[in-house]
């Protein structure tokens, strides 16, 4: 077995009591108190969550823009400094190399954020997009930053106990560079990836457990507690938000994952997939995630097949569980356009048996 | 980790408890512990066969789905229909509430296959 990769914040799970998984090649901490308690703790009050695991790069010099726009499915020109945007990338055939947050630092310096096991070829499939006479550098510096993930209801007034700053001013999907949190500098974004208010706190590796610890000892009589992987793998899913390898891969577009918002197939500087994407728009995807209740007892989860009421094959699960939100037996499902309307029936192929659902809105959970 | 004496395990973390000519079946302290929070509960039907080594049921946490391997051969009795709906039984009282089947074996010398109290926790300490 090849050396799992750790964390800066190794050493808090392990003291912690942290159930670890392999994930991606990286010693992750999937549950403190368990998934459930988590879930809760994030949907009532907050969590925190170690990511660093997430990769990191920084795209610098005069045609970084220019770059970022042939790379990027999103319209870059729309950024400026202290702005955050969802991006993917895409092949030429419109599949998805990945999906990141690109967040502008100043003119021509952006931060860019990966997921994990798809950082090394996420930096080269950039790198190979800049031009002999371009003026731009591409750097992976995944290691030399943590990534703590404090979300939930609470989460504002736990960071706001942290620092002189007013966390208040930054608004959803922007961020703040060089915050003071408890005497650690650190770039602070208003994004996430559980469906709470919540921020995302980007800190130097080896600061990185003077901010958890100050976190847990401001936030932990807020009711804040530590969350893993498992958690936050149910939480995003109650709220739709994809994962790459399920929900969106190199044989799925973002169209088809219903990620629309982001392409921007009229955006005026050519970017890789462009055409194959704009001609999907134009006819409509053929396939398409859609939400799945269960109707019969049982639980759909990732690879099972889906049929239609009359036994054709239509698809496949890509995420499914019971919510611990809504304690429904819930899935994410990849199908066929003509079975994607709402109330249409599907069957799931739960083991040996054919179980009945019924394609249903999304997200499953929106925060009032 | 809880293992109480006078069952007896297999490999794949289910306890037996002899029960007369009958054979009580359910899953370890240990299992329930590594699957976390259990929600979902399959289980055959009284009459049903089941095969040693082979899978006669699943549990399923929030994140994964686990099979139920057959200690031994034998046919179905009875089935604990609570754990339809109280799955979580299974974290909370894996030796008591939450277990699975009752089986008549084919062969009760089967039994001698399975490991002892201690023999289970030496296997779980090296996990």
């Amino acid at each position: 077995m090849s050396e799992l990769k750790e964390t800066p914040l190794f050493g808090q799970h392990q003291r912690d009591g942290a159930k670890m998984v392999d994930f991606g090649g990286w010693h992750m901490p999937v549950s403190y108190a368990g998934i459930k308690e988590e879930h809760r703790a994030v949907r009532e009050e907050a969590g925190l969550f170690d990511v660093s695991h997430m990769g990191e790069a920084i795209v610098e010099g005069k045609d970084a823009e220019a770059l970022l726009q042939r790379v990027m499915t999103n319209d870059i020109s729309k950024l400026a400094p202290e702005k955050a945007q969802y991006n993917l990338m895409c092949t030429e055939t419109g599949g998805t190399v990945d999906d990141l947050l690109v967040y502008q630092l100043a003119e021509n310096r952006y931060f860019l954020v990966l997921n994990a096991a798809n950082t090394d070829k996420d930096v080269a499939w950039i790198q190979r997009h800049i031009q002999s006479d371009e003026d731009v550098e591409v750097n992976d510096v995944s290691s030399s930053y943590a990534l703590i993930a404090l979300q939930g209801p609470k989460a504002e007034a736990i960071l706001n106990d942290l620092t002189s700053f007013d966390v208040r001013e930054i608004k959803f999907f922007r961020f703040k560079e060089n915050v003071d949190l408890a005497g650690v500098p650190a770039l602070v974004s208003r994004t996430g990836y559980t469906g709470e208010d919540g921020f995302e706190i980007y800190c130097p590796a080896e600061e990185a457990e003077a901010l958890w610890e100050a976190l847990l000892s401001y936030g932990e009589p807020l009711g804040l507690q530590r969350a893993g992987l498992g958690a936050r793998d149910t939480l995003r899913f109650e709220a739709r938000l994809p994962l790459y390898g399920q929900e969106i891969t190199a044989n799925i577009s973002p169209l088809e994952a219903g990620l629309g918002f982001a392409v921007k197939v009229k955006k005026e500087t050519p970017f890789t997939g462009q055409k194959a994407l704009a001609v999907e728009k134009e006819a409509g995807p053929a396939r398409r995630l859609v939400g799945i209740e269960m109707l019969d007892r049982g639980i759909p989860r990732y690879g099972y097949d889906v049929y239609d009421s009359e036994g054709n094959h239509v698809g496949t699960v890509t995420s499914g569980t019971q919510s611990p939100t809504l304690e429904k037996n819930l899935g994410l499902a990849l199908v066929d356009t003509s079975v994607a309307e709402k109330g249409t029936s599907l069957y799931v192929q739960v083991r040996k048996r054919r179980l009945e659902a019924v394609v249903t809105e999304t997200p499953f959970y929106k925060r009032s | 980790m809880n293992v109480p004496e006078g069952l007896k395990y297999s490999e794949e973390h289910e306890w037996v408890k002899e029960e007369g000519d009958k054979l009580r079946i359910g899953i370890t302290d240990f299992a329930q512990s590594e699957l976390g929070d259990i929600v979902f509960v399959e289980l055959p039907e009284a009459g049903d066969e089941i095969e040693a080594d082979e899978p006669f049921g699943s549990v399923e946490s929030v994140k994964t789905v686990s099979e139920l391997y057959a200690p031994v051969n034998g046919k179905v009795v009875e089935v604990n229909e609570d754990l339809e709906d109280n799955p979580e039984y299974v974290n909370e009282s894996p030796y008591e509430k939450a277990w699975m089947i009752v089986v008549e074996p084919s062969n009760k010398d089967e039994l001698n296959e399975l490991m002892s109290a201690a023999a289970y926790k030496e296997m779980t300490d090296d996990e």
